[in-house]
């Protein structure tokens, strides 16, 4: 964690919670890193849109994310919430802003981002050849694309991060590609757009590199 | 450049404390595992394995309060196994702030079992524990039968065939731990761990045997295996998680140092 404080007492960060897989290690991250800030887990759409932040995390299959998203109405939520505030997603939170996803035979997602999401392969080789495992899980290196964003602050490049995941995101605006990752060849591990920031990977895992990204966020004004 | 293999130590934990003993040289109660979780997480540990051997009710609720407090304070993945049979057990753990959940004896009695976690949960948060013993004779070309309760019971079950068909039922990841290694201090059993890294497409967490750090960088470079697992040559305090790390990078190993 970077040493600094978050000022504004009152901050308050809301975590989405669709019920899906394990949200409590974002939120108890973010309440290490901003002990003074509120974290409030909810799917309320209320709660959501009048946070001063959204943290929009995910694990598990999207077909499942996705169904839960819109059941909920979380898909409108999203929607107002990325117009304006500090967003952070993670992991399928990530992958469900795209267009669409290859997961489970074929999944529409939210469409906030123009691309696909796309399958590593089971017989993903290295560039020399060796076999490389899917899922993609453990400790890999962030190449930082956007350089000199407020959320890459006191983060070094190439700084690894914790990644567990079989699908990636690509992006149809390259311009929007904040880092990048090799796994067999160089993919997207980062969007990030205006007020939005977007992760492959979960810093809420990832140490102390993590860490200070969670603070920078809890710390971000929302331009780039 | 690229994905690093991972170390993992292992706490076994029975009713809040570790057991099979934890001695580092400047802390005091050595017996609890979100101290020695944190220690592990200082020395750079890449995730921590805790496994659950309590048998009682009332040993399961302080685990749950256990692995909540760890996963507050320590920000590495943490993967919970021991006892784990239902899918309100993983619910459970994943609430309490674990991220991967083992499954072992239960896969064994009930295959589907895996099936149905994986496609609740996802395949990312579920591993398969295995426990493997050497079966063939000498001569015969080598074959590994999985053994239930903590290595006594066979199963008739051929290792390798067991490690795919998990995989086909959705496990995300193989802790393969070898009988006859396991305590020994004599190394990996380098064979049935390259055999099934070889035969699946998921990460293979090696496990069993590790007395020196050559026995962990072999168990990636021999035995072919995405993480290592290892408990007493960590908690004795004979080398620490960033030394077995610097050690593996020096043999050219891809290590987050």
């Amino acid at each position: 964690m970077s040493g600094n404080a978050v000022h504004n007492a009152k901050s308050t960060v809301a975590v989405i919670d669709y019920g899906m897989g394990n949200l409590h290690s974002a939120a108890k991250a973010l309440e290490h890193v901003a002990p003074d800030a509120q974290v409030i887990v909810t799917a309320d759409p209320e709660k959501i849109l009048s946070a001063d932040r959204v943290v929009f995390p995910g694990v598990g299959a999207i077909r499942d994310c996705m169904g839960e998203i819109r059941r909920l109405g979380l898909d409108q939520v999203v929607n107002e919430a990325i117009k304006s505030k500090p967003f952070l997603a993670i992991c399928v939170g990530l992958q469900s802003m795209m267009t669409r996803s290859e997961e489970n035979a074929g999944v529409p997602c939210l469409d906030l981002f123009s691309g696909n999401v796309k399958f590593f392969g089971e017989r993903l080789k290295d560039t020399d050849g060796s076999v490389l495992k899917v899922p993609h899980m453990g400790w890999n290196q962030v190449s930082q694309v956007q350089t000199g964003h407020p959320l890459w602050q006191n983060i070094e490049d190439n700084e690894r991060f914790y990644f567990v995941h079989s699908y990636y995101v690509s992006v149809a605006n390259e311009k929007l590609i904040a880092g990048q990752t090799e796994y067999g060849f160089p993919f997207t591990s980062v969007i990030a757009q205006d007020n939005v920031f977007a992760v492959q990977f979960h810093p809420e895992k990832s140490q102390h590199a993590g860490l200070a990204l969670l603070g920078n966020f809890m710390r971000w004004n929302g331009q780039s | 450049m690229g994905l690093a293999k991972r170390i993992i130590p292992c706490l076994d934990v029975d009713n809040g404390r570790v057991v099979k003993g934890v001695q580092f040289v400047d802390i005091r109660d050595a017996g609890d595992p979100v101290e020695i979780a944190r220690r592990y997480d200082e020395q750079g540990a890449d995730e921590i394995t805790f496994l659950d051997i309590t048998a009682t009710h009332e040993g399961r609720a302080t685990t749950v309060k256990t692995v909540e407090k760890m996963a507050s304070e320590v920000f590495i993945p943490l993967t919970v196994g021991g006892g784990i049979r239902e899918l309100d057990d993983i619910r459970r753990m994943l609430n309490a702030g674990a991220d991967k959940i083992a499954i072992n004896s239960a896969a064994v009695f009930n295959p589907e079992f895996v099936g149905e976690a994986a496609a609740k949960f996802g395949s990312q948060c579920i591993v398969v524990a295995i426990d493997a013993k050497s079966v063939s004779l000498p001569g015969q070309p080598p074959r590994w039968e999985i053994f239930t309760h903590g290595g006594r019971k066979p199963t008739g079950i051929d290792a390798v065939e067991w490690a795919k068909k998990m995989v086909d039922y959705g496990a995300g990841e193989i802790l393969l731990t070898s009988m006859d290694r396991d305590g020994t201090k004599n190394g990996f059993d380098l064979d049935v761990t390259s055999a099934i890294s070889e035969a699946v497409h998921v990460p293979i967490i090696a496990s069993g045997g590790v007395g020196n750090l050559q026995h962990l960088a072999d168990g990636v470079t021999k035995g072919k295996a995405d993480a290592v697992l290892a408990a007493s040559i960590f908690h004795f305090a004979e080398y620490t998680v960033q030394e077995a790390k610097e050690f593996m990078a020096a043999q050219g190993i891809e290590m987050r140092l």
